[in-house]
């Protein structure tokens, strides 16, 4: 089997097991749309107070809200997927069988995370959006080019996102409990990805201190990329401001990662 | 047939009029037991405690720095000023962080149907609500209450309230009631698990989005909306009615000020109905077989 088919093999299946829990993703969906709807009305009150805020108008606000329902379990902001399931096998052991099989462990996690996302991109986040669509005024570009170009957006903040995530997973090499960092950057990830309120809007020097992290390669991103706030020039300054995060990050990952497997000592002999 | 009862009759009888009320005190004993043993467990990881319980706190202080950067921008918010919405919020969150505290848990059962432990709890001679509401107690989670009762104190701080002595009375029954209020939730999304095994998450859209809902004044919301969860489900009793009469503020829709009284027969009812949808819901439980 060629290296692309393996790992296209192991994205297909990553894809599939988060398809088959149809009913939990129907509750997903559910809760994510009431958020939405709790979040829209308050988005409302702000820009009826305050028109333009952070340089968007009314329905692009909106916009943000339902396409933050709908992306955020797609880039996985409060975590979740696969790095519980790595931090266990680093914790238990396993891994030493990870690492003597024939494929990159990275590269094996970015395919089955890769997978995960394509199908919540799918399966979470077109409902809220349509919803959203539906009884509140939004400002959705008419242009398929757009769009294609926030798809490009969307790629490369799953994969800011795996990155982030993959370093937290190799901690478990040094703690026992991983709970403590996980927690951490779970709460980093819902406060400067914008989730609770767009980084644009972000007072002073924490709003341009927010901008810069990582994790506003999440969703701010994509979100302005969709609301037409970046093209030309903007879009191509856009994309390489999360390829080179993703980049940083990956890299990082695969120096942690060999750093750990010098010094890992499986238990149990 | 006019006799006065012998004294058998009197023991004979004795059980039957118990029998409401010994399950409760078992069960509220064995809710104690089990929480007790948690709490034990935890300590036994001080350090680790610590951290968790800041991260509770931290992850729930995390919403109203969102609204203080909200704050940041304007001056008032659906026409409330940020010590109001301080207020909300603090009822809200202290509300609900007693009853997450209690019995937040019980978004577990889902997992517990779907692997089958729960066939565990029905051989034990104890309430089945009470070891699932027990399940796993985590102190950590007073993380939240701490948070809610610190913003409480902050708008107290701030705000000019015309007290009188029904308002300072109604501030600690409208807490309590509104963790009853939660916990009838919990419980009935409890119950709906038995149902919809995977669908746990749509409990938290009536918990966690429930209380996000009640941290922002209701003229900010759609009229049906607020309609909703005053007739439909009363969460409007939680804070938003008793809380806006403290604050001297007129309620959206057009009520007399007497409901603003309301939210302990709210509660009663609302705990009655969830223990009836929980009987129906463990009835209609069927163990995987496998």
């Amino acid at each position: 089997m060629g290296t692309g088919r393996l790992y296209a093999a192991v994205a297909v299946s990553g894809f599939r097991r988060y398809a088959t829990y149809r009913v939990a993703t129907a509750a997903g969906v559910f809760t994510n749309t009431v958020f939405g709807l709790i979040l829209a009305y308050t988005y409302i009150a702000l820009w009826d107070e305050r028109p333009g805020l952070g340089g968007y108008d009314q329905a692009q606000a909106l916009t943000y809200v339902w396409l933050g329902q709908g992306l955020h379990s797609a880039v996985a902001v409060m975590g979740g997927g696969f790095e519980d399931e790595l931090a266990d096998r680093i914790r238990t052991g396993d891994i030493a069988i990870d690492l003597y099989r024939p494929a990159d462990l990275q590269a094996w996690w970015l395919a089955a995370d890769a997978g995960r996302a394509a199908f919540q991109l799918l399966g979470r986040g077109v409902v809220p959006m349509l919803f959203g669509g539906l009884f509140f005024t939004l400002a959705l570009p008419s242009d398929l080019g757009t769009w294609a170009a926030f798809l490009v957006a969307v790629w490369l903040g799953v994969l800011v996102s795996f990155a982030i995530r993959y370093l937290v997973a190799l901690s478990a090499f040094w703690f026992m409990d991983g709970a403590g960092v996980q927690q951490l950057v779970g709460l980093a990830g819902i406060f400067f990805s914008g989730l609770l309120l767009p980084l644009n809007v972000f007072p002073g020097v924490l709003g341009e201190v927010a901008r810069v992290l990582p994790w506003s390669a999440l969703m701010q991103a994509p979100a302005d990329v969709l609301l037409g706030e970046r093209t030309g020039f903007g879009l191509l300054g856009t994309y390489a401001f999360q390829a080179s995060w993703a980049f940083a990050l990956l890299a990082a990952g695969r120096l942690l990662q060999s750093v750990a497997t010098r010094r890992v000592v499986v238990q149990g002999g | 047939m006019a006799e006065p009862p012998t004294g058998t009759e009197e023991r004979a009888a004795a059980p039957d009029a118990w029998a409401d009320v010994t399950p409760l005190r078992d069960g509220l004993r064995a809710y104690l037991l089990i929480a007790g043993m948690w709490v034990r467990s935890t300590m036994a990881y001080r350090a680790s405690f610590a951290m968790t319980a800041f991260g509770n706190f931290a992850a729930t202080a995390l919403d109203f720095v969102a609204i203080l950067l909200m704050f940041s921008r304007v001056d008032e918010l659906g026409g409330y000023s940020l010590g109001e919405v301080a207020f909300l919020y603090g009822l809200s969150s202290t509300a609900f962080g007693l009853t997450d505290l209690a019995i937040g848990s019980m978004d577990r059962l889902g997992r517990r149907v779907r692997d089958g432990t729960l066939d565990t709890l029905l051989v034990r001679p104890v309430p089945v609500l009470a070891q699932v509401a027990a399940d796993r107690f985590a102190l950590r989670r007073l993380g939240r209450v701490t948070q809610g009762l610190l913003v409480l104190g902050y708008a107290l701080a701030v705000l000019d309230i015309e007290w009188t002595a029904a308002k300072v009375l109604l501030m600690p029954v409208m807490v309590v009631s509104g963790a009853a209020v939660f916990a009838a939730v919990f419980v009935a999304g409890g119950a709906f698990q038995f149902v919809a095994q995977d669908a746990s998450e749509v409990q938290n859209s009536f918990t966690y989005g429930g209380t996000t809902l009640l941290q922002y004044p209701p003229t900010v919301f759609a009229k049906e909306l607020v309609r909703g969860v005053t007739f439909v489900l009363p969460l409007a009793f939680v804070n938003w009615l008793p809380g806006l009469y403290v604050l001297g503020r007129p309620y959206p829709l057009d009520l007399p000020q007497w409901v603003a009284f309301l939210p302990p027969p709210v509660a009663a009812v609302c705990c009655a109905l969830a223990g009836l949808a929980w009987r129906a819901g463990l009835r209609s439980y069927r163990s995987t077989g496998s």
